[in-house]
């Protein structure tokens, strides 16, 4: 079947199995490998990118499914000229990754917590962090990066 | 952490990472992401038994089925001679026997040993054809009696795993001196016994495993890429131990690897086969473990039982130690498995402490489950688990203070030899103690706890004290223990003719930041800027041959080699600095980046030497080479032993049986710390899997079937942010006393002291029930059990019957 979408900003169409996951889509079809695969339970997260506005685990949901959908992943957040984007900036600076193989889809989740709750506390961080699984730091500097991404978020 | 430096990328500073542009835009690339031109996709069939004899496998349908290339089994693998997967580690039983070591071969050959064994290869496509076809494949098994449990292994009449060992005993190793132990207990004013499991783990690193195996017939080459922390290593197996080839003909390239943590040492089954199946079928062979199938085929951690005992004096001293472990090897012995619960662990009881006689026994014993095999920190957890519980139990039997007696035992003189084989260089144990009660405010816990009694709330306090072996080395002692590799590392460096660098290392970075940590030490030590700095790893087209990283070696073997390197380097820039000043190489010094002639202020800068190296107009070619290439091994001469206190205060809801970690401490002295930033970023993880396995993790097998019944992230509790706290974390420094860089290893530190924290801290808070022992993971229906135990059995002394 024939499935068009706008991912990044530029359109994206293919002829693709029914079956094929939107994860499969961005990665396989579109080459962007910036959205990774941590599972086949719908756990860990690493697969998050925004759809229409919301964060959404790309492994659990069919390419079909998003028929003219914006889509943006990592790959479609940082400047034209390749300045991160804050929250990016954040883990970078607050050490907020090791293997970086969670981070991807961290960051695009923690774009989604600073959008809808851009005063989050601690707390209430960690508590938005629990779809995302990291094996490698800990979290306690992810929560660092997200408080820190989204204080630069909002001021600009 | 240590004083920042004045340099703002030098040696002490936290630079940040120079690998996380990438990450962080996605352009990271991990094995998955690699494609290749015309690859092809493959799927396991693997087998729903943990115990069954294959009668026949029909693979006639899958072979037809919609875009199948090939469907490979394990005759044919025996008919192109193919040999099993080895183990590297060679345990000498305790009679001088050599562990029995039963063929593993890398499709199932006459018979399946553990749920997850591979049954055949089916190569298609695409992923999902692979997958289709093989639903289509028939095999005839005839089950067989299956054991799970090794304690369950060992008794007679247990279903025999393999022929060649029919008490499952793959081997009885002991360590120290039974005698003079037996002697101490008898004689002991107290004697402290307990029993604990280490509960079983799966490593999970968040990226799964993956393979890209590639033949070229041009040259009769290989390529594969592999998500693996040591590639030369798996390069060697796989060639020359199993494929039969010179290792020439393979390029192993571990690019991103998305954590290891012990999981990716290994050469597994699956690579072997892809290795195999790419030249079968002159294509390239790509395969991405599902989540589901790490679970059942990545190498699990842990999983010991022991009983455990201290004799202790009347002033609290120990005076000997002895325990028996059962050590669960799993269906097949993995490239290490022998020598963790042996040489990796046994080595470690004597702990921080100076107890006089200690001995050691254990079984290693087959099961039909999942090969164990090293998980971050391998063996030293396990021991520091045994030894820590010990000694709080000894603290609360006796009414001594957990710090005291703590105090009252401690090694404070150095070089200490353990009675257990391993020599201590150096460290400060009080000092790392000191901090740690100082950081977590341990004079402030009584009215903590009287606090959280107000609100119904049982809060404890729980310590723990551990040493490691890292930087495992030095290959002579490695080989005497049975090792069948030399565990040195190598590091090369080619400066470029502006004066540009980039170095080689054998270790492998899988998150813990090698390219920014080498190349702080490259840029202070060259007085170059950071940013002229590259440092490659993990691709033995490109590296010299190295062993890789695992046990926290990278920096105290890794960082070393390239010192040497760089010794080297400044030797010959000396010399080229002679010539083009005219004085004698023996009158030049360099520093700050500049050769000088001592005394004067005549110098040559770092980069003029460079180009000069490569223009070598005017040269003495008869006398000097041109160039500024070096490399440097380094085997050190014996293990680092990174030590420290961890603290940490729990509180648990007596209704519900739920644990809370509320603060979590740790004082570390890793030697000379290069970044701080990276090296609390390590213990944080550490720590993160410590209280994991503490409170959460738990691999568990159905006992008669052996089914793995944790299969999934929806039955295995992985840690998430809102189950830990945010962690105070200190440091304390004795430079490694041995190593040019002084640096002794961070990474393991975390998930070895952490769980006996906890655990201690877990029964601290229940001991006022009565309740003196809890197993691994603490989880609220076994916390809330024991309550109850405690409570019915506490009820008869407290209404004693009229
Ligand atoms: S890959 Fe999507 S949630 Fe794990
Ligand atoms: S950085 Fe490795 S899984 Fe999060």
């Amino acid at each position: 079947m024939k499935v068009s979408m706008t991912v990044n900003g530029i359109p994206a169409n293919a002829e693709i199995d029914p079956r094929t996951l939107l994860v499969q889509f961005l990665r396989e079809n579109l080459s962007l490998t910036g959205t990774h695969v941590g599972c086949d339970t719908s756990q860990c997260g690493a697969c998050t990118v925004i759809v229409n506005g919301n964060a959404v685990k790309s492994c659990s949901a069919l390419a079909a499914q998003f028929q003219d959908a914006q889509v943006t992943t990592i790959e479609g957040i940082a400047g034209p000229g390749g300045e991160l984007h804050p929250m990016q900036a954040a883990f970078k600076e607050c050490h907020g990754l090791q293997c970086g193989f969670c981070t991807t889809g961290m960051i695009m989740c923690a774009i989604d917590i600073a959008k809808h709750h851009p005063n989050a506390s601690e707390r209430e961080i960690r508590e938005q962090l629990k779809g995302n699984m990291c094996r490698c730091t800990g979290y306690h500097n992810i929560v660092k990066a997200v408080q820190a991404g989204a204080a630069n978020m909002s001021g600009g | 952490m240590n004083a920042p430096s004045e340099h703002e990328t030098g040696i002490g500073a936290s630079v940040r990472r120079k690998e996380d542009y990438r990450f962080v835009t996605g352009s990271g690339k991990y094995t998955d992401d690699v494609q290749i031109p015309g690859q092809t996709y493959a799927y396991f069939l693997r087998s729903p038994h943990a115990h069954a004899t294959i009668r026949s496998i029909d693979t006639s349908a899958a072979r037809s089925a919609p875009g199948v290339i090939a469907v490979l089994t394990g005759d044919d693998l025996a008919a192109d001679k193919v040999g099993g997967v080895p183990c590297g580690w060679l345990i000498t039983d305790v009679n001088g026997q050599p562990m029995k070591e039963p063929p593993h071969p890398a499709l199932a050959q006459g018979k399946v040993r553990h749920v997850g064994d591979q049954v055949a290869l089916i190569v298609a496509a695409t992923y999902l054809q692979a997958k289709d076809a093989a639903e289509l494949i028939e095999v005839d098994y005839d089950a067989l009696p299956a054991v799970a449990d090794a304690r369950d292994a060992l008794k007679s009449g247990a279903p025999v795993v393999h022929d060649i060992a029919h008490d499952n005993k793959c081997y009885t190793w002991a360590l120290g001196d039974k005698a003079a132990v037996d002697a101490t207990f008898a004689r002991a004013h107290h004697v402290t016994r307990i029993e604990l499991i280490n509960n079983r783990l799966v490593p999970n690193a968040i990226e799964p495993r993956a393979a890209l195996a590639q033949y070229n017939r041009g040259d009769d080459s290989y390529t594969l890429y592999v998500a693996n922390q040591n590639p030369h290593v798996e390069r060697l197996l796989l060639t020359a131990f199993v494929l039969g080839l010179p290792e020439h003909k393979m390029r192993v390239i571990a690019p991103d690897v998305g954590g290891g943590f012990g999981s990716k040492i290994f050469l597994y089954a699956e690579d072997v086969v892809l290795a195999w199946a790419s030249k079968k079928l002159n294509r390239p062979v790509k395969w991405t473990a599902e989540r589901s199938e790490s679970f059942l085929t990545d190498a699990h951690g842990r999983d010991h039982a022991t009983v455990a005992e201290m004799a202790v004096g009347a002033d609290g001293k120990f005076l000997a130690m002895r325990v028996h472990t059962v050590a669960n090897l799993g269906a097949y012995l993995s490239t290490f498995s022998t020598s963790v619960p042996t040489i990796l662990y046994a080595t470690l009881l004597a702990g921080q402490y100076s107890t006089p006689h200690i001995y050691a026994e254990i079984d290693g014993v087959f099961t039909n489950t999942t090969p164990v095999d090293a998980y971050r920190g391998a063996g030293r957890p396990e021991a520091a688990y045994v030894v820590e519980r010990l000694v709080s139990t000894v603290a609360r039997e006796m009414n001594i203070d957990d710090v005291e007696l703590r105090r009252r035992n401690f090694i404070t003189s150095f070089p200490y030899q353990t009675p257990v084989a391993l020599q201590y260089d150096i460290g400060d144990f009080n000092a790392c103690l000191d901090g740690a009660v100082e950081l977590a405010d341990v004079a402030g816990f009584p009215a903590r706890r009287e606090e959280a009694k107000r609100r119904g709330k049982l809060r404890g306090l729980g310590f723990s004290t551990y040493i490691e072996a890292c930087g495992l080395a030095p290959s002579n002692i490695a080989g005497a223990l049975g090792a069948r590799a030399g565990l040195y590392e190598v590091g090369e460096i080619r400066v470029h003719p502006t004066g540009s660098v980039t170095v080689f290392t054998g270790s492998h970075s899988h998150g813990q930041g090698h390219e920014t940590t080498f190349a702080q030490i490259v840029s202070a030590r060259l007085g170059i800027p950071f940013e002229q700095v590259d440092i490659v790893h993990g691709d033995t087209g490109r590296v010299p041959f190295g062993m890789g990283t695992y046990g926290s070696r990278s920096l105290a073997v890794g960082g070393s080699a390239i010192v040497k390197a760089l010794d080297k380097i400044e030797a010959k820039g000396k010399r080229i600095a002679a010539h083009l000043l005219e004085a004698s190489a023996s009158d030049i010094e360099f520093k700050d980046g500049k050769f000088t002639i001592i005394g004067t202020d005549r110098s040559v800068p770092f980069a003029q030497i460079a180009l000069a190296a490569y223009v070598p107009h005017n040269y003495p070619l008869d006398k000097l080479e041109p160039g500024l290439n070096e490399t440097a091994f380094y085997d050190p001469t014996n293990f680092t032993f990174p030590a420290g206190a961890h603290i940490c205060e729990v509180e648990v809801d007596p209704e519900t049986g739920a644990v809370e970690v509320a603060a979590m401490t740790a004082v570390d002295d890793f030697g000379n710390i290069i970044n701080p930033m990276i090296v609390e970023g390590q213990v944080h993880g550490g720590l993160a899997q410590g209280i994991g396995q503490a409170l959460l993790e738990n691999c568990v097998y159905d006992k008669s079937t052996a089914q793995l019944l944790s299969g999934s992230y929806m039955d295995y509790a992985m840690p998430r942010a809102e189950d830990l706290p945010n962690f105070k974390v200190g440091s304390r420094v004795t430079p490694c006393t041995h190593n040019p860089l002084g640096a002794k290893g961070c990474g393991e530190a975390g998930a070895i002291g952490s769980p006996p924290a906890v655990i201690n801290a877990v029964i601290n808070a229940l001991s006022p029930l009565g309740v003196t022992h809890l197993d691994m993971p603490a989880s609220p229906e076994r916390v809330w059990n024991a309550i109850q135990s405690a409570r019915q059995s506490a009820q008869p002394s407290a209404n004693p019957a009229p």
